[in-house]
């Protein structure tokens, strides 16, 4: 046997014979031929960078795919056939690849592979792609767990650092519990960059399994007492987590506030260090980490608030402020002067700070200011009062961001004291901001004006400027509560009606809201339009009958108006038919013109009104009273749709012919006898239909009420038929009752009712349709039943032009409202209610037919319903 | 925390993704997809930040690249800004006056140095020299273990 080589066959030093190399023995020899006889069995893969040429140069979508494509296939096969010399570079395109939005999950377990592999480059690339392409599937996290477990053990501390750094991104539950251990030991490393991916492994695997934080404690305290920045930070962020985290370590930790005030001091009193200064700031990642740790550990603690008032004054004092470094340090203590239990000198100091954010050039802190300021306001509303005009000068913006957050603070500062001013400014802000903005603030103006409106009249004029400057982004309860509040004030309607006219007139745009509270106070008020003082007009003009059936006509044929809105119109224009002297014919014309409108409410109407003037002209001029004063009370469920106040106004009309024929003037002297109530307005019957209102008439109710003093701010009515009996408070009408029982029936009637709940059923269900009435006894009547039906589809498709009629025996009175909508959406629904008297508490039955169309096609059913509760009507 | 961290060009493409919470794929593109599109309609003169779900993202242009992260709540978006700028001086640093191009090629060298800067959401080190000095100490270990000439292809090429 022979040594491999003999020192005499060369003349070389053995350092520079190539044959002494003690590397190059039969193993070297042998791997490089493998590896060179596997390149020569398989191409060598395209290299990384040209991959991203060949993609960056394709020219189409498609293009890209088919390179990207071909590319996927070759890196699979390279997977399949177990390639590990090209791994690595195959990971690394896979990576970006999937970067680009394609696929990649295949390249998981290769990543594993790389991860196991003893060479730092695989496992550089195998770390980065676990980190990427791993989700939380069980399987593969087993194996990786494995895999950490490994290289956390490693003495090299970048195989250390690359699987901590992966746990910190990638920790499952099982994992975090799996591994926690292993953190801990590395946490009292030696070695201060272990130590640092450690801790805010820690930090991870608490946020995972809060459970866990007990083992990571006695580590955790010694990180403070670092002087590396990187492990202080780190351990700051870590005791932070834990102390949010249970009031048992929060208390526990209280004892480091002095240790974070040192460090803190330390760090704006040190001079100048180049490796952590930032534009002149020293370290403000690690101040702003104490910050926000000093904030957990003295909210709602007054003896550590105290500790660190004075350093939180300090920082707030000694900051530079010229960029944006500074002031996200001020920030933070701002966040934290607020959040303690800090002296009232230092909360102005971080309210101040603030105000001066507002006047920043940066946009950034005027946002943050804006927004720290909301927070705050509810807790020092004067403090914040003091930058009002800055935080208004806010609203005019560029920035979307800021002015939201501009509105949203200046609402909040609104009070008695500045809403004059304010509203000022904030209607123009309404009037120029965007549709997005226009809803949330018109509610909020409407808001604020209901809490600290200082005079009815200024109330009005602020929504009727809503209505205007809002235009056709108003939510609805704007319209009701707009409409409420002109009918309970009685002294400023002439006024607004006036104005309203005017904002009407005027109005290009079709604002629906506008045009809906218009012709609303018109159609109620319309007589005070023509008869309107002087104090009343203010500069406005006067309008003439003509001018108003005229504005009316445009309305009501302006085809940018919904069917809502022309039916406030309609029923505004038949009441101004009793308010108006001579312009009924044209009136009439219109509202008959609609007889044979296509639109089935809107025909309705315009049928049954025009009875109003044939055959049942008699009784126009009771049915179209003026409507009382809504009642306040109402506030609360006055959010309602658009069509429902019509609702409310049939229910008026619906009741008043049954006054008509039974109030008789013994009664009413009788009443009036007795009575000291001014609100009650009695017209004689007239034998001219539409009497002009004028001082005659007025002469006639003096007379007939003979002595009684009826003081001016008693509404005059327009009606000239006959005898009518209006209220305000209920009391009168129950006296009447008596008299007039089976008139008003027993709806007014206020009998204790013994509530019962009454069950559900199904009336109803055929195709994907699915009627449901819960019935329900109204509270003021013991032979009234409200029936909800609820339609609801359960098909693909939605079902449009729904329409439920019902038919009830005679003996019954059925009254319908109108449904919610007349489209019912796949799995959506749409609610009717129904309202049945049944005076003779006879046994309910009701047939009903439905039509609807469904992808194009109508369908009708019809179907009888026998199936009521009997005991309902008990 | 920081949650996801976002680079992506003017154009709208992806460059560099780096997310701290689990997310199923298809949520994270659709986060993406919907959070470029929003930030790209931005105007210049509007703030860096935007409330996004119930996360506060802070984004900054530099050149034609956009860094978008998102933060939680309580986090501080003016710092934000301020460890997006440091991860930008540390590209810089690193690949010498650093352009769009060099972070499209060596992608995995912006990861490592975003590794090294922050982990698992938060700041790990606050000193740039510390961070190169990781980076390129293993930047040698891997040059070390790649012999030139017969290995030469071996590296990521």
């Amino acid at each position: 046997m022979y040594p491999y080589y003999e020192p005499e066959w060369s003349v070389l030093p053995p350092e520079l014979n190539r044959r002494f190399n003690p590397a190059f023995n039969m193993a070297t020899i042998k791997q490089a031929i493998n590896e060179a006889v596997e390149r020569v069995r398989m191409p060598t893969p395209m290299r990384l960078r040209d991959l991203i040429r060949q993609i960056r140069a394709a020219r189409t979508a498609a293009e890209e795919r088919s390179v990207v494509n071909k590319e996927c296939a070759y890196i699979r096969s390279t997977f399949r056939e177990e390639d590990s010399v090209w791994r690595c570079r195959n990971i690394a395109k896979l990576l970006y690849i999937h970067m680009l939005g394609y696929p990649a999950h295949f390249g998981q377990l290769e990543c594993l592979k790389l991860i196991a592999s003893p060479r730092f480059t695989d496992k550089r690339i195998g770390y980065l792609g676990a980190m990427l392409l791993l989700d939380e599937r069980q399987d593969v996290h087993l194996l990786i767990t494995n895999c950490l477990k490994n290289d956390l053990n490693s003495t090299t501390q970048f195989v250390v650092g690359l699987a901590l750094c992966t746990l910190g991104a990638i920790a499952s539950p099982e994992m975090a519990r799996d591994l926690a251990a292993e953190v801990e030991r590395l946490m009292k490393s030696p070695n201060a960059y272990i130590r640092k991916k450690a801790a805010l492994c820690a930090f991870r695997i608490i946020k995972r399994v809060p459970d866990l934080m007990e083992i990571f404690l006695p580590a955790t305290r010694s990180l403070l007492s670092e002087k590396n920045h990187g492990v202080l930070i780190t351990g700051v962020t870590l005791i932070t987590e834990m102390c949010e985290n249970s009031p048992d370590t929060l208390s526990h930790f209280k004892k480091i506030v002095p240790n974070l005030v040192r460090i803190l001091k330390n760090l704006i009193l040190a001079g100048y260090s180049p490796e952590h200064d930032v534009s002149g700031v020293s370290d403000p990642f690690l101040q702003v980490k104490i910050l926000k740790l000093l904030r957990v550990l003295g909210k709602n603690d007054a003896e550590a608030s105290e500790a660190m008032n004075d350093i939180l004054a300090q920082v707030a004092t000694n900051t530079e402020t010229s960029k944006n470094v500074g002031n996200s340090i001020l920030y933070e203590t701002v966040l934290s002067i607020m959040d303690i239990k800090s002296e009232s000198g230092l909360r102005v100091l971080a309210i101040n700070i603030l105000g001066r954010f507002l006047l920043n050039n940066d946009k950034n802190i005027r946002y943050v200011a804006l927004n720290t300021l909301l927070k705050t306001v509810h807790i020092d509303t004067s403090a914040v009062q003091r930058h009002r005009s800055t935080i208004l000068e806010c609203l005019k913006d560029p920035d979307v961001s800021i002015r939201r957050r501009a509105m949203e603070l200046s609402f909040a500062l609104v009070n008695a004291q500045n809403i004059r001013t304010m509203m000022k400014e904030l209607l123009t802000f309404l009037e120029k901001s965007e549709p997005e903005f226009k809803a949330p603030c018109s509610s909020s103006i409407v808001l604020a004006a209901e809490r600290f409106a200082p005079n009815k009249r200024w109330h009005l004029d602020t929504l009727l400027k809503v209505l205007v400057a809002a235009g056709n982004y108003l939510r609805d309860d704007v319209i009701s509560s707009t409409i409420q509040l002109i009918s309970e004030t009685t002294s400023q309607q002439a006024y607004i009606t006036l104005q309203l006219w005017h904002a009407l007139a005027e109005d290009s745009m079709d604002k629906q809201p506008l045009i809906q509270v218009s012709v609303w106070a018109i159609g109620e008020y319309g007589d005070l339009l023509l008869t309107a003082t002087i104090d009343d007009a203010h500069d406005v003009e006067k309008p003439t009958e003509e001018d108003i059936i005229e504005v009316y006509q445009r309305l009501l044929w302006s085809p940018q108006n919904t069917p809502t809105t022309k039916q406030f119109a309609l029923m505004s224009l038949t009441k101004l038919s009793t308010r108006f002297s001579h312009t009924n014919n044209k009136i009439q014309q219109i509202i008959s013109s609609f007889c044979s409108s296509l639109h089935i409410e809107l025909q309705q109407r315009g049928v049954e009104f025009s009875q109003l003037f044939g055959k049942y002209g008699h009784l126009r001029g009771a049915l179209l009273e003026r409507m009382p004063p809504m009642e306040v009370v109402r506030q609360g469920n006055e959010v309602q749709a658009n069509g429902d106040m019509d609702e409310s106004e049939d229910k008026t009309s619906d009741t008043s012919p049954q006054h008509i024929s039974t109030s008789e003037s013994t009664f009413l002297v009788d009443l009036l006898g007795g009575g000291s109530n001014s609100d009650l307005d009695i017209i004689k019957p007239s034998s001219v239909p539409s009497q002009p209102i004028s001082n005659s008439n007025n002469q006639d109710l003096l007379d007939l009420l003979g002595g009684i003093d009826l003081s001016p701010s008693v509404p005059t009515t327009d009606s000239g038929l006959g005898f009518i009996m209006e209220n305000n408070n209920g009391s009168l009408t129950l006296d009447n009752n008596q008299t007039s029982n089976f008139l008003t029936g027993d709806i007014l009637n206020t009998n204790i009712i013994n509530e019962k709940n009454v069950p559900t059923l199904t009336a109803f269900e055929k195709n994907g349709l699915k009627l449901v009435f819960s019935l329900e006894r109204l509270p003021e009547s013991n032979n009234t039943v409200s029936i909800h039906l609820t339609a609801t589809n359960s098909t693909l498709s939605n079902m449009t032009d729904f329409l439920f009629q019902a038919a009830v025996p005679k003996a019954f009175q059925l009254q319908m409202l109108s449904p919610s909508g007349t489209v019912i959406v796949p799995n959506g629904q749409i609610t009717q209610v129904l309202r049945i008297t049944n005076p003779n508490k006879g046994v309910l039955r009701m047939r009903i037919r439905l039509s609807y169309m469904v992808d194009g096609a109508l369908v009708q059913e019809q179907t009888e319903v026998n199936n009521f509760p009997t005991h309902i009507w008990d | 925390m920081m949650q996801f961290m976002l680079l992506f060009s003017r154009q709208g493409k992806l460059r560099l993704q780096k997310w701290y919470v689990a997310h199923p794929d298809k949520l994270k593109k659709k986060i993406t997809r919907e959070l470029i599109t929003t930030i790209l309609a931005r105007k210049p003169k509007m703030c860096s930040f935007l409330e996004w779900r119930d996360l506060k993202i802070v984004y900054k242009r530099y050149a034609s690249l956009y860094f978008c992260c998102a933060i939680e709540q309580d986090d501080n978006e003016l710092l934000t800004l301020e460890v997006i700028h440091r991860y930008v001086e540390l590209l810089d640093k690193y690949f010498g006056s650093v352009c769009e191009l060099d972070i499209i090629f060596n992608f995995e060298k912006a990861y490592f140095i975003l590794d090294e800067l922050l982990l698992g959401g938060e700041i790990q080190e606050t000193s740039k020299k510390n961070v190169l000095k990781a980076i390129a100490a293993q930047d040698l270990l891997q040059e070390e273990e790649t012999p030139q000439g017969f290995f030469e292809d071996h590296g990521l090429g």
